[in-house]
């Protein structure tokens, strides 16, 4: 049985020698890609057959180039899995003419090796799109989670975009962090950047405050837009005893006066004096 | 993502894709940034109370045109529990969950229409339109 398996296989490498460019042009044609492009992969795919025992690593890297490419220049995966499968019909027309029960036997275990190279790409393809995935998802939650200093004891937190419950948890964690760490007494919430406020995210906001409280800090949630303010109030959410202001520079302007720091004296006698000079 | 403008409700990045999804086809629709974010978050708050009371279900999206005005029409459904008491379920501050017990009622207040039929063990479907003013 091996021994019958070997001559078959060595029937079709020979095969792929004797026929190769009549096997190149026919396999460029169904695979709708130049002779060029896959020349390469098919010198390699016999230097592999050729040696004994080889784990085709070569092919391999050549493969997942080709898959790369071939995505690049908008051809989907199924494309580049299909044009290696092409391989298959043209090889099938040469060990036709050869007619040999070696070669059809032959073809059985070639027909299985490009299969597993054709199912190669397809992976390829998907390791790559993966690893895109995984580095967005990492970069997002690195984005979605800054702490800012805005004044000796007060620190704000501007959220941005869709508040879940697991961004929204870290977004809390951090900022009771904050306030210990640095031993501030104001806390901003900004929401300017959230779309949308349901009761999920209201609760959370409504969570965090109470926690912040709870270690002797005021928050003030600010950046309330029209609109949102419209379906707060539609959905019936109370926001109770906590300080809500429409932009973060009258959150500002309000945790500012109340550590006891004031601006305006100061200005308004500078404009008084300027208006006498005139 | 859509299939007819119909998508599954699975996880929590389902119900974000549900609200984006909404968002667009109310811009679509010509819908006033206000009547925007009131679709927006009753979508919001039926589409979690299909994941965490159901587990899951589906919702179909589309945009409905009664010769006068366009709107929106959302119908929410599920296989799950179903509600008992759906008088009681609306009352603002019932719940059965965590929650603040405001979705189901909130959301009857931020749209135009919303018809809910539910018996216990045949699940739950809700229809909610929301039409654009002028």
């Amino acid at each position: 049985m091996n021994v019958h398996a070997d001559v078959a296989r060595r029937r079709i490498e020979e095969l792929l020698g004797t026929s190769d460019e009549q096997i190149l042009r026919r396999w460029s044609a169904l695979a709708k890609a130049p002779v060029d492009e896959l020349k390469e992969l098919y010198q390699a795919l016999r230097t592999a057959l050729a040696e004994e025992g080889s784990d085709l690593a070569d092919i391999r890297g050549l493969l997942a180039e080709l898959s790369r490419d071939r995505v690049r220049r908008g051809h989907t995966p199924s494309d580049t899995a299909r044009a290696v499968f092409g391989l298959k019909e043209a090889v099938y027309e040469v060990v036709e003419a050869d007619g040999g029960p070696e070669a059809l036997r032959g073809f059985i275990w070639f027909s299985r090796l490009i299969d597993d190279l054709g199912l190669y790409t397809i992976e390829t393809y998907a390791t790559a799109r993966e690893k895109v995935i995984l580095d967005q998802a990492e970069q997002l939650l690195e984005l979605s989670t800054p702490v800012v200093k805005l004044w000796d004891g007060i620190v704000a937190v501007p959220l941005v975009g869709t508040l879940d419950s697991a961004r929204t948890q870290v977004v809390m964690e951090k900022l009771l962090q904050t306030l210990v760490d640095t031993g501030s007494e104001h806390a901003v919430i900004d929401i300017t950047g959230v779309p949308a406020v349901d009761t999920q995210v209201a609760q959370h906001l409504l969570k965090t405050v109470v926690a912040a409280r709870l270690m002797g800090a005021e928050c003030v949630i600010s950046g309330i837009s029209p609109q949102i303010a419209y379906t707060i109030v539609t959905l019936g959410i109370e926001f109770g005893d906590i300080v809500t202001k429409a932009t973060l520079a009258d959150a500002l302007a309000y945790t500012l006066r109340r550590s006891g720091i004031e601006f305006g004296e100061g200005r308004r006698t500078q404009i008084a004096i300027r208006a006498e000079d005139a | 993502m859509t299939d007819g403008g119909r998508m599954p409700i699975a996880s929590n990045a389902d119900v974000v894709a549900v609200r984006q999804q909404v968002r667009a086809v109310a811009i679509e629709a010509g819908m006033s940034l206000i009547d925007q974010t009131k679709v927006v978050t009753a979508a919001s708050e039926l589409a979690r109370n299909v994941l965490v009371h159901a587990g899951g279900g589906r919702v179909t999206v589309e945009v409905v045109d009664d010769g006068r005005r366009r709107g929106l029409r959302l119908a929410f459904s599920d296989e799950g529990p179903g509600i008992a008491d759906v008088e009681q379920a609306l009352v603002d501050g019932y719940t059965t969950g965590p929650g603040l017990g405001l979705g189901l009622g909130g959301s009857r207040r931020l749209v135009d229409q919303f018809d809910l039929t539910s018996a216990p063990g045949e699940g739950t479907t809700i229809v909610v339109t929301k039409w654009a003013r002028g």
